[in-house]
């Protein structure tokens, strides 16, 4: 008797492709992606960009810079080319303007005077690095803050030697002038063997203890936010839920194929292309207003800063909605009938949410699953999204965004008519 | 109430005319060399069973399936033309109705798809509830209504744009007694103002009740047309049907119908006689050949009869 209801509901199983899948394939797919983000394979770790303005050019900020280099980091000193012309070293403006841009998380400033003082314990006279960063990032300026002072350490030990000769002279008594003769002879040679590059293995060796450089870090990004990750989750979450939302409301083109209202609809006067035009514009009306209600809710309880930005909103909610009711009606005009439909944007909707940004930040990915994103709606909206609200861009730097979503949607509203063809005859 | 406007055909175009109109989906021949044409003012029927190809015809008409080759004129017009399809009103077989919208909201959607407005509109969408009976549910939503109550819903939202020629595919199925009666009277209100109509049922009943004329249709041909006593005489003449059941159906039993010229069917036979006295010889011959009679009656030939007569087959097969 068990026997046959378990064969039964197998056979049941077998036959609903649907729930096969979502049984299926969709753990193994949600395993993969984040096995590839959290626990992936060490080759796609993510490098930490961090911008560097060496604005003392002197051996021990050269020194820093270039141990940064030597570290798991992407160390920009300068933009990225122009059409193919060389940019002009960061400075300490346009390194600001670089973070706020979220060209990159950091930015390291290290200032003139540096080598006079670059390291010193216990509070003695040192030159402090400016530390710009975006307060949306946790992780990169944190790390940043370590791998300066192990650089320090690692990187510039003549300065270290220096510093702890200054310190036994101060407070052991003073040294002799013969002392002083061999001790200065002794860093003369340190500085030529560091020149000669044959003291790395032993540099890198040296106790990594106290915190010998000063750092000043000053949030550019979100200095001014109540709550740094709410609207960053506004976004991830609203688009989500607006993909669910839209596959949802075009499904009720299926119900109407299935009752027969279709036909009936298409006897009349309305064309097969203005009714997808009207259930686009159903769909985007409904996706906009549910965004609204997400940051409404947002400004009101978690204190967003709504009202400032409600231009920006407004170009980002209507270019995300047009783009997620096309998606929407794409997957049901991919579909026979709501059961198909079902499982199918289940699927598809959470590995777009999961990839594109939605469930954690896109930052945290590996390079490989970060460029792979773009390829989703989410990822494009929830970064127009960020610089609306998170980096209070102006609204023309919306451009890129908006046009890949606008693109997106004429694509994929294209598919859908095309599909749905085969309702218009039979 | 304001009545439904009644319409007549424009110069001598005829409301519909099918000429030799063919579908296929891929082996099946759904509709095979149909020709048809719907006067002005009247009823026909597209009289059939099930998978005869009734809907397809219709479905064909009203431009939801391309035919493979024939065409379908409405006063004139190709079939999938604007004006082809503002002249015809279509109530298809399913509910096509939005389950969650209200009497009222359903008909305006419907009337605004048509292109109706304002004034046109409220106008239509009274008519349609006043002729529905639903005048008074108007303001309830279609999921709480009886399977009869959605049926006159479905023909209103077919007329709501006052089509010149109505199609009506099997508008009772599904429906009780008392609502296929409130559904007839519907459709007699509307013959009573000389709409143009074609009318498909598998019960001959409905046929012969509301059809002028009467097409029955098997296997996507039309098989026989012509009034309800022009089908019958043209089948059977002035003879009558003899029903006979025997107390069994052996082989012997029915080769014994068939060489006195009947049909079997189901365990009972069929034979047609000119006279009523014709029966005390069937009866005599049936004692001397030993088969035992249980029931015998004689009738008028039907449609069912027309139907069994040229394809062998019941008409609710």
């Amino acid at each position: 008797m068990i026997f046959a209801i378990v064969r039964t509901a197998l056979t049941a199983l077998r036959r609903d492709r649907g729930a096969l899948a979502l049984s299926f394939i969709l753990p193994i797919a949600f395993f993969t992606i984040f096995a590839v983000i959290f626990g992936g394979r060490r080759d796609t770790t993510p490098r930490i960009s961090v911008i560097v303005v060496d604005e003392d050019h002197s051996r021990a900020s050269q020194q820093l810079v270039k141990g940064l280099s030597d570290e798991s980091l992407s160390v920009k000193t300068r933009p990225a080319p122009k059409r193919g012309v060389a940019q002009p070293e960061y400075t300490a403006a346009t390194a600001e303007a670089a973070v706020k841009a979220g060209d990159a998380p950091v930015a390291v400033i290290i200032p003139q005077g540096f080598g006079e003082h670059p390291i010193a314990f216990g509070g003695g006279q040192r030159s402090t690095i400016q530390l710009l960063k975006d307060r949306s990032d946790m992780v990169a300026p944190q790390m940043i803050i370590g791998l300066l002072q192990k650089v320090a350490m690692t990187a510039m030990p003549e300065a270290m030697a220096a510093q702890g000769t200054q310190y036994m002279d101060q407070y052991a008594g003073g040294l002799t002038p013969e002392q002083r003769k061999r001790i200065e002879g002794s860093l003369e040679e340190l500085r030529k063997q560091q020149s000669s590059g044959n003291d790395r293995a032993e540099t890198r060796r040296s106790s990594e203890t106290g915190m010998p450089v000063a750092i000043a870090a000053r949030d550019v990004v979100g200095e001014n936010k109540n709550n740094p990750m709410v609207s960053f989750y506004a976004a991830a979450i609203g688009v989500m839920f607006l993909l669910f939302t839209a596959s949802g409301a075009s499904g009720s083109l299926l119900d109407e194929a299935e009752s027969g209202t279709l036909d009936r609809v298409l006897s009349s006067r309305v064309t097969m292309g203005t009714l997808l035009a009207g259930k686009l514009c159903y769909c985007c009306l409904l996706a906009f207003s549910q965004l609204v209600l997400m940051f409404v809710w947002a400004w009101l309880v978690f204190k967003l800063d709504f009202i400032p930005h409600l231009a920006g909103f407004a170009v980002m909610g209507l270019s995300t909605a047009f783009a997620v009711a096309a998606f929407g009606m794409l997957l049901a005009s991919m579909c026979r009938t709501r059961g198909q439909l079902g499982p199918l944007s289940t699927l598809v909707i959470l590995i777009m949410s999961s990839v594109g940004g939605s469930m954690f930040p896109r930052f945290l990915m590996p390079e490989a699953m970060q460029k792979a994103g773009l390829l989703t709606i989410n990822a494009w909206a929830i970064d127009g999204f960020t610089k609306v609200f998170w980096r209070d861009e102006p609204i023309s730097h919306l451009w890129q965004q908006v046009l890949v979503l606008l693109l997106i949607g004429i694509a994929l509203f294209a598919i859908a008519r095309r599909l749905a063809r085969r309702w218009e005859y039979s | 109430m304001t009545s439904a406007p009644v319409v007549t055909a424009p110069g001598s175009l005829l409301p519909l005319r099918i000429e030799a109109l063919v579908k296929r989906f891929g082996e099946l021949i759904a509709v095979n060399g149909v020709t048809l044409e719907l006067n002005s003012g009247e009823c026909l029927g597209l009289l059939g069973p099930n998978g005869a190809g009734k809907s397809t015809l219709i479905r064909s008409i009203v431009g939801r399936v391309i035919p493979d080759t024939g065409k379908v004129l409405v006063f004139g017009a190709a079939a999938d033309s604007a004006n082809a399809r503002a002249a015809l009103g279509w109530v298809p077989q399913d509910l096509a109705l939005y389950p969650r919208l209200t009497c009222r909201e359903n008909l305006e959607a419907f009337g605004q798809y048509h292109g109706l407005q304002r004034a046109e509109l409220k106008t239509a969408v009274a008519w349609c509830l006043e002729w529905a009976g639903l005048a008074d549910r108007a303001k309830d939503t279609v999921a709480s209504f009886s399977g009869g109550m959605k049926r006159r819903l479905n023909m209103a939202a077919g007329l709501i744009h006052h089509p010149k020629v109505i199609l009506m595919d099997e508008p009772t199925v599904g429906v009780d007694p008392q609502s296929r009666n409130r559904i007839f009277e519907m459709i007699e209100k509307l013959r009573e103002q000389g709409i143009s109509m074609i009318y498909t049922t598998h019960y001959m009943e409905e046929a012969e009740r509301l059809c002028d004329r009467i097409a029955i249709i098997d296997h996507g041909r039309v098989i026989a047309l012509g009034t309800k006593d022009e089908l019958v005489h043209n089948a059977f003449a002035s003879r009558s049907e003899v029903i006979a059941r025997f107390g069994n159906s052996g082989e012997r039993v029915v080769a014994w119908v068939k060489q006195r010229g009947g049909a079997f069917d189901d365990g009972t036979a069929r034979f047609t006689i000119e006279h009523v006295t014709e029966i005390a010889a069937l009866l005599e011959a049936a004692a001397a050949a030993g088969h035992e009679l249980v029931d015998v009656s004689l009738r008028k030939p039907n449609l069912e009869s027309v139907f069994l007569h040229w394809t062998g087959r019941e008409l609710r097969d």
